[in-house]
């Protein structure tokens, strides 16, 4: 029976072709908008790690205090004194003290000009904390972080730029005038959003190009891509730089139990109350603790634009969804006669939902199949919408194409509930009747 | 005509009167939003930033094994890099003139601080207010563009220089009328002394110029989105921004010959193809790239939203008048005019519609509140509303018409026909 009720659908379809164009359109519109807008979301707002999010942890202190921080809020990232301080302490199964830098290259015994590149400064512990993983080499280890060893990982994109893809371990390059020995090339790795260094980063930059040691970063005093201070500033040079509250470490640890993560947070408030009695800070301990998505949460990396815009787009969904019953409503009962008919032969009321559902399910699919049509289109104008890192996050997938057909014929199925009842309803004998 | 018929006919058809009306409802709710945020983004994108923009470009470059700029040997040699820079520029057969500058408006790379009428007194401190700093020299104003309002500009003799994390006295700075008006709401600013960022070293206000916007677009900026605070200071470090004003029309021939000009001062340097040297115009629109595309999205929206409702109104219409067929007829026969048949059709929308706008209305405002609270929106005006209403009510009107007209033509005839 569906088989036939689905050929039915089809050819009413060609019945009412404006009434049927109408719907389809609509349908089309009103899907197309919630994906254009749903993949964007759906990239922006994705779990860049999903099997540790719960583990990592983002410590935060306020070296600001109340007069000068956000909102109550301790700042983003810690200034260095503190920084050193939980590296000393080492109280987590691992931990990694960060900030990005941009540098310029030149590659080995090349003779072409310069070129820019970013790239962090790590502890070796970041690698398997974050699970890297690895083409050609291997990270460095606690030993090269102490020896504050010249060494470099690159990123699979910035060894096929300088390397031609090559297994470059063991070879040189050099970064802002020092030479660095690459001891590892990671495999393609770029979570987005890049949660572990939201610190003046949206976090959909363009890839990493390059790691080095953070001990060694500060022995030739790489600048941070940026940093933040408060108060008066009476600073001059790298040194007094370093002792003041211009805040650019972004830590992170690695916790493994509820006990852990409740034991470090009491190590933070000791940590914030020490500083308070030896008059460092003016303010009670205000310190947090957060894991990989209450950060995310936190830093608002899902763009307004993005919720607004799907919130927006599905508002319009639902305005097509309610043209739609009244379209069906229309179509359906325009048929009164022919029900009339069939309900007389003998077919049930339940047939007749039956057959109307399906109906709807036929114009619901062409719905889809063209609201497919104008995703396509769609996703390629995202880039006016959003900026370029994160319009090319958005793309067309099986899974959007599947989601895209599903939701229209579901959405127009659960749209035809009371136009299809309608249609049941009809009395038979009145119809004969009237006839 | 009594309303009467009408009502008693809309009661027979409630499914498609609160189809209708919901449709309507929900249009003016989103559609209201929709134009008002356009509305918000498309003031907000056309501010202008006090700047001459026309021919005007950035050129942001890092030298190769530079000094760190630490000890004050290395700022000195940075210093002299810089100023064989701005020479080389300078003598550009395209370029009218050059400024150093750490940042400018729209660029989101700000240096920010506060200002206080009295000597040593923190952020937030009553009389005190926030600041964004332009470090830049003597050319500034005329290569910016700006508009000097009183005072005087930088000369060359009020020009320093300092390491980009050294801090150094700022004897004299220059302020937006829009800043000295907040510091001083009395007027006359120029020769006036404040104290930026907490410091106890004067500065003087030697100049007030009309307008020029933070770097920030950014909500956090909103505050001091016009307290600019211009520096006559040289920032010496690895990294170096010019902003450089082309003769008039020669922008883009200027552009070319900068990456040569500066290799030919000294190759040890990063010059990126795109995005070392960028026209304001580029600038700008890469800045308010989310506001022109929200702006494009909402009208988008609304367009196809009218015409799916307007759609709408006409099928489900159209469907009233072929089951009211004979009904039409009848009433013909009995002596109604095409007019009357035309104008019953047209009033039962405008009551349908009329419900909707009521409910629209209330939603419309639901909507807005919603977002008030959620995301940084103020309250719709009223004129928004009003003006939303009036257009569901034209485009109910609108669509009605052509049914309403097929409805008038049918002939008295149809009411001695079986169906």
């Amino acid at each position: 029976m569906f088989a036939y009720y689905f050929d039915l659908g089809l050819r009413s379809l060609r019945r009412n072709p404006a009434l049927t164009a109408l719907m389809v359109m609509a349908i089309g519109f009103g899907v197309a908008a919630s994906m254009i807008t749903y993949s964007v979301f759906r990239a922006v707002s994705g779990n860049p790690i999903p099997d540790k999010s719960a583990r990592l942890y983002i410590p935060q202190i306020d070296g600001w205090g109340p007069q000068q921080n956000s909102k109550g809020e301790p700042a983003d990232a810690l200034n260095y004194i503190d920084a050193m301080a939980l590296m000393r302490a080492h109280r987590a199964t691992r931990q990694t003290f960060l900030y990005g830098v941009s540098m310029s290259v030149l590659p080995e015994g090349s003779q072409s000009l310069p070129v820019a590149a970013n790239g962090y400064a790590v502890y070796g512990d970041f690698f398997p904390m974050f699970e890297v993983p690895f083409l050609y080499g291997r990270s460095w280890g606690a030993a090269e972080d102490d020896s504050r060893a010249a060494v470099v990982v690159l990123s699979e994109e910035f060894n096929q730029k300088l390397f031609g893809g090559a297994n470059s371990v063991g070879r040189e390059i050099t970064l802002d005038g020092h030479d660095y020995r690459v001891v590892g090339v990671a495999r393609h790795w770029d979570p987005k959003p890049r949660f572990f260094a939201l610190f003046n980063g949206s976090g959909f930059q363009d890839p990493t190009d390059f790691y080095l040691p953070f001990t060694r970063a500060m022995d030739v005093q790489v600048n941070p891509s940026g940093n933040s201070c408060r108060g008066h500033m009476n600073f001059a040079g790298w040194n007094d730089w370093l002792q003041s509250n211009c805040v650019w470490v972004t830590p992170w640890v690695e916790l493994d139990s509820a006990s852990d993560v409740s034991a470090y947070r009491r190590f933070l408030e000791d940590y914030a109350a020490d500083q308070q009695r030896a008059g460092r800070f003016a303010w009670a301990p205000n310190v947090r603790l957060r894991d990989v998505a209450q950060w995310l949460d936190y830093q608002q990396v899902v763009p307004a634009e993005s919720r607004i815009s799907l919130i927006v787009a599905l508002g319009f969904f639902a305005i097509c969804l309610i043209n739609t019953i009244g379209l069906l409503l229309a179509k359906f009962l325009r048929r009164a006669g022919e029900i009339g008919v069939r309900r007389a032969l003998g077919a049930s009321r339940r047939e007749i939902y039956a057959q109307y559902l399906i109906e709807a399910a036929t114009v619901g699919l062409a719905g889809g199949v063209f609201g497919l049509l104008l995703t396509a289109v769609g996703i390629c104008g995202v880039s006016l919408l959003f900026n370029p890192e994160i319009a090319r996050l958005a793309h067309l997938d099986l899974s959007l194409v599947g989601l895209t057909l599903t939701v229209a014929v579901f959405a127009t199925m659960a749209a035809a509930f009371y136009p299809a009842w309608r249609a049941a309803q009809v009395q038979p004998a009145w119809q004969l009747k009237a006839n | 005509m009594t309303m009467h018929p009408i009502l008693a006919a809309l009661r027979k058809h409630k499914a498609g009167v609160v189809l209708i009306s919901l449709q309507i409802a929900l249009t003016l709710a989103i559609v209201c939003n929709a134009v008002f945020i356009i509305g918000q983004r498309v003031e907000r994108v056309n501010r202008p930033t006090g700047l001459d923009e026309n021919d005007l470009f950035l050129v942001t470059q890092q030298w190769v094994g530079a000094p760190s700029g630490d000890d004050p040997a290395g700022v000195e040699k940075l210093d002299v890099m810089q100023r064989e820079d701005l020479a080389a520029l300078r003598n550009l057969p395209d370029v009218a003139s050059v400024a150093p500058s750490n940042s400018v408006p729209l660029l989101n790379s700000s240096w920010t601080g506060s200002l206080s009428l009295k000597p040593g007194a923190q952020l937030g401190s009553k009389g005190g207010t926030r600041t964004a700093y332009y470090f830049t020299d003597e050319q500034a104003l005329t290569t910016l563009g700006l508009h000097l309002v009183t005072g005087r500009a930088f000369n060359a003799g009020d020009v320093q220089h300092q390491g980009a994390r050294d801090q150094r006295d700022r004897p004299v700075v220059i302020v937006t009328k829009a800043l000295a008006d907040k510091l001083f709401p009395q007027g006359n600013a120029v020769g006036k002394v404040i104290y930026s960022d907490g410091s106890t070293a004067p500065s003087t206000i030697i100049g007030v110029v009309e307008r020029l916007q933070i770097p920030s677009t950014g909500s956090w900026g909103n505050a001091f989105t016009w307290y600019s605070t211009l520096v006559p200071t040289r920032l010496d470090s690895s990294y170096a921004r010019y902003v450089v004003r082309a003769k008039p029309g020669r922008r883009d021939a200027a552009m070319r010959a900068v990456p040569a000009a500066l290799y030919a001062v000294n190759p040890m340097r990063v010059l990126d193809d795109d995005e070392s040297v960028k026209s304001f115009a580029d600038i700008r629109a890469s800045a308010y790239r989310a506001d022109v595309g929200m702006a494009i999205l909402m009208g988008v929206v609304c367009l196809i939203l009218l015409c799916v409702t307007a759609a709408g109104i006409v099928g489900l219409t159209s469907f009233w008048v072929g089951q009211r067929h004979r009904q039409i007829g009848v009433r013909r026969a009995l002596g109604a005019r095409k007019v009357d048949i035309l104008h019953y059709f047209q009033i039962e929308n405008l009551l349908i519609a009329g419900a909707g706008v009521v409910l629209g209305v209330l939603l419309a405002v639901g909507l807005n509140t919603w977002l008030m609270t959620h995301y940084e929106m103020t309250r719709i005006p009223l004129p928004y509303v009003m003006t939303g209403v009036l257009a569901m009510l034209v485009l109910g009107q609108l669509a009605v018409f052509v049914p309403a007209r097929r409805a008038s033509n049918v002939p008295p005839v149809t009411a001695t026909r079986a169906v």
